[in-house]
């Protein structure tokens, strides 16, 4: 009895330490919130995003190997406000106990006909949210590293203060008559809503549904009637119909405005912060005189 | 009021204009295609054909991202390569054409899915290289026009054999052996047809307007000349209504003229001269003995 005594305590001891040094496995459902759980863990945790870069978040197709990745995750982290309807039958078959951080709540959704909005992160407010509730969450999966995942958090939401205030004065310089540009995607309501930029799709919330002829008629009578000076692609949906748009009605095309994932290491967009630096420079640049 | 309705969205819009310049050009070579589909009991293999395209655009893909026209080159390729393998090995073997090509496009399909896979994103391939209607640029224009020309030249070249060989195949193979040229042609051009349609609608939407004008012409003609010409004024005249359709109704463009074409098809199964069910239920007297 003793002697299996001793030999609890001594696997416990082996164990403790080689605890403490293993790394939190993190699950994110696409690359945004994959960079947020990386600035508030650090080197802390490891973060497998299920959508990876440049990908299509919103019609997106899970591999049996997402199904593993949820099996194996110590914690989840989701954007929710529903976009990510593929998630639910995943879960289900990853029989996965991790638990759920849904990043966005507490953020106040903005509609979209009678859906909300999924796309929160695009406000740098919103961001900081995200960021806050990566940290709680962060916190209650791995007690151990709270001081950590604090003071990673103090960092990055300093970052995010001096980002917001750095989109706010360059739009500053943008005359008002001018504040306003067409984009495929409708994923920047609330980029407008906190900045005061007015975004005008030609296709609706979601990649997934098409224009029809009177959508693109409403909106070349649209930019001719209100003289919008600015048309932008995206790096997801088909650039020719913004294109098309242009020229008939002499709109500038504006550079790429990236909206629901970052590029690779390589790419101009590998980290958030500079996702909404590049947003916001090739705003000012199409919308300057 | 109906100036309004039928003829000032074309003249207001050069998308309009565009849209039904390529809606003509894709009814003048898609139909006459779909005609001789359906007569050699093929329909279905425009459908087959689509998912075989996708290695090709999947490999162009690879080799210089997402770049249309080496998407386009590669899925031509891939669709030829598919379309002439199974035409030989038909030909020369006791197998069908319909299960060889199944057993090729299955297998161009899996090659298509492990080479994007390969690539590791998930970005949707066939959404980027199929484009929108609404969306026609010169150079797109341009080979959908083209295409048409090639398509309406080489069907009057092989026209005779093609004919013969749709209804009496053991006849002409005792007469000519212009049969299997003729018809791996005829498969060229089911290709061509199909990669430009894609450009145009989308993978169902281009299949649509070549089989279903065949469908409804069938109803009203018995020899194939009249077949042809019913075939591509139905296309024309969908094209144009589909259009009328989506501009007035918000409907989708590609859905709304094959939604059109739909229309005439059902008309045409119910009040068809040619076999139509109601010239079934009471045929004219003049048929009575």
């Amino acid at each position: 009895m003793r002697r299996f005594q001793l030999i609890c305590l001594a696997l416990l001891l082996t164990a403790l330490p080689a605890r403490a040094q293993d790394r939190l496995n993190v699950v994110a459902s696409f690359s945004i919130l994959g960079d947020f759980v990386k600035n508030v863990g650090g080197d802390r945790v490891d973060v497998t995003t299920l959508v990876g870069p440049n990908g299509d978040v919103h019609v997106y197709t899970p591999a049996p190997a997402d199904a593993k990745k949820i099996a194996d995750a110590k914690l989840l982290v989701i954007n929710g406000l529903g976009l990510e309807g593929w998630l639910p039958r995943l879960l289900q078959a990853s029989g996965s106990k991790a638990p759920i951080v849904t990043a966005t709540r507490g953020i106040a959704p903005l509609k979209f006909g009678s859906d909300a909005d999924p796309h929160a992160w695009q406000s740098v407010a919103n961001a900081k949210i995200y960021v806050a509730n990566i940290r709680d969450a962060l916190r209650g999966a791995d007690p151990a590293d709270a001081a950590i995942f604090a003071a990673n958090t103090q960092a990055y939401l300093t970052k995010l203060d001096a980002l917001d205030r750095e989109v706010r004065e360059a739009i500053a310089h943008i005359p008002e008559q001018r504040r306003k540009v067409i984009s495929t995607h409708n994923a920047f309501g609330y980029f407008a809503a906190a900045y005061g930029i007015e975004f005008i799709a030609p296709v609706g919330v979601s990649t997934e549904s098409e224009a029809s002829a009177r959508d693109i008629a409403g909106i070349i009578s649209q930019i001719k009637a209100q003289k919008i000076p600015a048309v932008f692609l995206e790096n997801i949906s088909d650039p020719r119909l913004i294109e098309r748009i242009s020229t008939e009605t002499g709109a500038r095309v504006g550079g790429t405005l990236y909206s629901d994932s970052l590029t690779d290491e390589k790419g101009p967009v590998p980290t958030y912060i500079e996702l909404v630096r590049h947003n916001i420079k090739a705003l000012t640049s199409a919308l300057a005189n | 009021m109906i100036h309004d309705a039928l003829i000032a969205p074309f003249t207001e819009f050069e998308f309009m204009r565009r849209a039904l310049a390529a809606a003509i050009a894709l009814s003048l070579g898609g139909a006459p295609i779909g005609v001789f589909l359906m007569l050699r009991r093929m329909s279905l293999v425009g459908d087959a054909m689509a998912h075989a395209i996708l290695p090709g655009a999947a490999i162009g893909f690879l080799l210089s991202g997402l770049n249309l026209f080496a998407m386009t080159t590669g899925g031509l390729i891939a669709g030829f390569a598919v379309a002439i393998l199974a035409g030989v090995v038909a030909r020369s073997t006791g197998l069908k054409e319909d299960a060889s090509l199944a057993t090729f496009y299955l297998v161009s399909l899996a090659l298509g899915v492990t080479i994007v896979s390969i690539k590791g994103t998930n970005i949707d391939l066939l959404h980027v290289l199929f484009g929108n209607i609404l969306a026609m640029d010169d150079a797109t224009l341009l080979v959908i026009a083209s295409n048409a020309t090639i398509t309406l030249l080489v069907l009057a070249v092989i026209y005779r054999p093609l004919v013969i060989e749709s209804v009496d195949p053991v006849f002409l193979r005792t007469v000519s052996r212009a049969g299997a040229p003729s018809h791996l042609a005829f498969l060229a051009l089911v290709v061509i047809n199909l990669v430009n349609g894609f450009q145009a609608l989308g993978t169902l939407l281009a299949v649509g307007l070549m089989i279903l004008p065949a469908g409804i012409a069938r109803f009203w003609s018995r020899d194939i000349t009249g077949m042809i010409c019913i075939a591509v004024a139905s296309a024309m005249v969908s094209g144009y209504a589909g259009l009328v359709l989506s501009f007035q109704t918000k409907v989708p463009s590609g859905p709304a003229i094959i939604l059109v074409a739909a229309v005439i098809y059902v008309g045409s199964v119910l009040f068809g001269s040619v076999g139509g069910l109601f010239r079934q239920l009471f045929p004219g007297r003049h048929l009575e003995a």
